[in-house]
């Protein structure tokens, strides 16, 4: 919010909306799914641009909904215009605002993940980056195979836990031997894990939602008009 | 037949995760494949004519499965008219009777193996052994696990898992060999007792890596040229294929050779690649007198029957998805309970056996969406195993994966989400809820079944005290007043 309304967007939080229904369509509940995702539609649908803070969630909207309302022409049609209004956040700042230095200044040594779905539905990793290193006082630090799963896939961190938490371990040392004491993500499934893990071990490591690193040390009170 | 211990897969795939051997297994040998595979692209075609390419390929094969009874006509015929025999096999236990009743009229002892999954569905060996033939396996790492008796670790690289100290104690144990923790006298060794096999069999069994349909050639890509020595030094050469292994022109295979050893292995080619199209003929000097080409159903007409699952025909075996899956590479391949593993296991496992034993493979992934990226044959394999999610909550109590705890969380959050009113509602409920567990913003423990899982090793976030609604109404609240 802080963010966008620093860059001049005018934001709202349309109160009624609840989920974009990716849980119960990942675990096969397509019916149960199709009834929060036209929930979403209904709500959403008047808006110039949606803005989603969390890859998977956008995937859902963008990629998922068009096969979800597969044999409904007309919902397909609504799903498929709301997919084209929505953005993933960084996407927006940088592919629909062109905006890659938001003027937020942060210290330290921060480390990006890849969320899946962010990068490999919607083919987003250079906008987080760019945004990433504009930030002043910054370093990128690139761990080893930040495209890596983090191991949390929805149901699948509770249904298996010993091969969740497995895949985990190899995120976690990777974020360790990047030396990064920020690990910066645009996911809030990814973050919700690995913070819980981060935490568990009693890690040093300060786990960020980028909305997060790009609100340290912006002005609210003079939004940049553009 | 293959038995079908695809129930196991949560405690196999935990013990596997608590095995060192296996775990270093899954380690170096994959990065060397994953790594291989990336730096051969990159320097031969990039990005841009890869993914040409990949095109190509899928439409080539899915073009071929939307016609597989003409191809398999045009097969059988040319097949034929090249002087060998063709048999369709509606399944393992049939094919398997084909294999019996060929080896029999021949008066075949032995019968030499080179790689083949399909006849890994069959459990061919043990058939033939229980008909007092001696199956031997040879390609090097088949040996193995059939020294071992055990199933394919992965579809290309079947022994990975086995340490070099595991293998010399197999060849110490089955044809007393000495203890050696040199790989190439272990490879002497296995290369010693081949050669005799090779020699002395009277039949060979290949598989097929794909299928030539206007000349009838079977192609084998291998890298020990066992493959050919099975196919050209016996008498009779049984070649088996899946139906699906089909395509159209010898053109094609040019492409399919570029394709398939970069995925697989990072390779641009493999040692060899042989071109099988009938027995021997004319002035030929060597080769089979009789040759046999057997197509095998085996549940593959049920992935044809789905309109989505279909797409599960197309593939080549190269391994790419298992290479690059975060769940392959913690679980191995035994984990999953049957011939395949992995990502394109997940998919075909459960229609090819017995959707009511695999439950759990449609949700053995992150959905991360690694492997479609690699196939090199394009399938949507998160899509798959997503259609073959809803399938099994669909398809009534036996065929569903989740338990009732699992459904009643389903049908919570369905509840919680279908309004404002309710999602609040449901809030104010878990802030009351988790008040006595929750400390400094966080779970350490989740006392329900299913969710408890989380808690083993990671913090559960609790729900803030001031949700973002509310903070967000005071905000505007404040605006309006102020």
């Amino acid at each position: 919010m802080k963010v966008l309304r620093h860059l001049g967007v005018d934001v709202t939080f349309p109160e009624n909306q609840t989920c974009c229904g990716q849980i119960g369509f990942n675990g096969g509940y397509r019916a149960e799914a199709a009834d929060i995702a036209r929930h979403f539609i209904d709500v959403f649908e008047s808006e110039e641009h949606v803005v989603v803070p969390s890859g998977s969630c956008a995937s859902m909207i963008k990629v998922y909904y068009p096969q979800l309302f597969a044999d409904d022409p007309e919902m397909q049609e609504r799903a498929m215009a709301i997919g084209e209004r929505t953005h993933e956040l960084t996407d927006f700042i940088v592919n629909v605002l062109g905006v890659t230095d938001v003027g937020a200044s942060f210290r330290g040594l921060v480390t990006y993940h890849d969320a899946c779905h962010l990068l490999r539905e919607l083919g987003i990793s250079e906008e987080p980056r760019s945004l990433i290193q504009n930030v002043r006082g910054v370093e990128l630090q690139e761990m080893a195979k930040s495209d890596g799963c983090c191991g949390f896939g929805g149901l699948f961190a509770v249904k298996f836990p010993e091969i969740s938490e497995a895949i985990l371990g190899d995120k976690l040392e990777n974020i360790a031997d990047s030396g990064a004491q920020t690990l910066v993500a645009s996911d809030c499934g990814c973050l919700m894990h690995m913070r819980g893990a981060l935490r568990r071990s009693g890690s040093s490591v300060r786990p960020l939602h980028i909305a997060e690193l790009l609100a340290e040390g912006i002005d609210d009170s003079a939004p940049q008009r553009r | 037949m293959a038995e079908v211990k695809t129930r196991q897969f949560k405690s196999a795939s935990a013990k596997a995760i608590r095995d060192p051997q296996i775990q270093r297994a899954l380690g170096a040998p994959f990065a060397h494949f994953t790594e291989g595979r990336a730096d051969i692209i990159a320097a031969d075609f990039g990005d841009e004519s890869w993914e040409a390419m990949r095109d190509q390929a899928a439409a080539i094969k899915s073009h071929t499965i939307e016609r597989l009874d003409y191809y398999l006509d045009l097969a059988e015929k040319m097949v034929r008219r090249n002087g060998g025999h063709v048999h369709f096999a509606d399944d393992a236990d049939h094919a398997n009777r084909i294999v019996v009743e060929i080896a029999k009229r021949n008066n075949v002892k032995t019968v030499i193996k080179s790689k083949s999954m399909v006849s890994e569905e069959m459990g061919i060996n043990d058939r033939l052994e229980s008909e007092g033939m001696e199956p031997v396996e040879t390609d090097l790492g088949e040996y193995i696990i059939q020294l071992a008796k055990e199933t394919p670790f992965h579809i290309i690289a079947p022994a990975v898992h086995k340490s070099k100290e595991q293998v010399s104690a197999l060849f110490e144990k089955w044809i007393k060999s000495t203890p050696t923790d040199d790989i190439e006298k272990l490879c002497g060794i296995a290369r010693d007792v081949l050669r005799e096999k090779f020699a002395e069999a009277d039949m060979g069994i290949s598989g097929a890596n794909f299928v030539v349909a206007e000349t009838g050639t079977v192609v084998l890509v291998t890298n020990e040229g066992n493959g050919r020595m099975t196919t050209s030094a016996p008498r009779v050469h049984v070649a088996i294929a899946g139906m699906e292994k089909l395509l159209p022109a010898l053109e094609d295979v040019a492409l399919f050779l570029r394709l398939l050893p970069r995925s697989a292995t990072g390779q641009r080619i493999t040692s060899y690649n042989t071109f099988v199209s009938g027995p021997r003929a004319g002035s030929d000097e060597d080769g089979p007198e009789e040759f046999h080409l057997i197509f095998v159903d085996n549940g593959r007409m049920r992935l044809l029957k789905d309109e989505v699952m279909r797409e599960a025909l197309q593939c080549i075996r190269c391994g790419a998805c298992l290479n690059h899956c975060p769940v392959y590479r913690k679980v191995g391949g035994h984990a999953y309970g049957w011939v395949y593993s992995g990502p394109i296991g997940a998919v075909i496992t459960p229609v090819m056996t017995d959707a009511k034993e695999a439950k759990d493979l449609p949700y053995a992934s992150t959905l991360c969406g690694a492997c479609r990226d690699v196939c090199p044959v394009k399938i949507d394999l998160p899509r798959l195993l997503l259609h073959l999610r809803h399938r099994s909550v669909e398809g009534g109590e036996s065929e569903r994966s989740s338990t009732w705890a699992e459904r009643l969380l389903m049908r919570r959050w369905h509840n919680a989400m279908k309004t404002r009113q309710a999602l609040e509602g449901s809030s104010r409920l878990g802030r009351l809820l988790q008040r006595p567990i929750s400390r400094k913003g966080y779970i350490k423990k989740l006392p329900a079944p299913i969710v408890s899982g989380w808690t083993k090793s990671r913090d559960f976030p609790a729900l803030a005290d001031r949700p973002f609604r509310v903070r967000w109404r005071e905000d505007l609240d404040q605006q309006a007043g102020g």
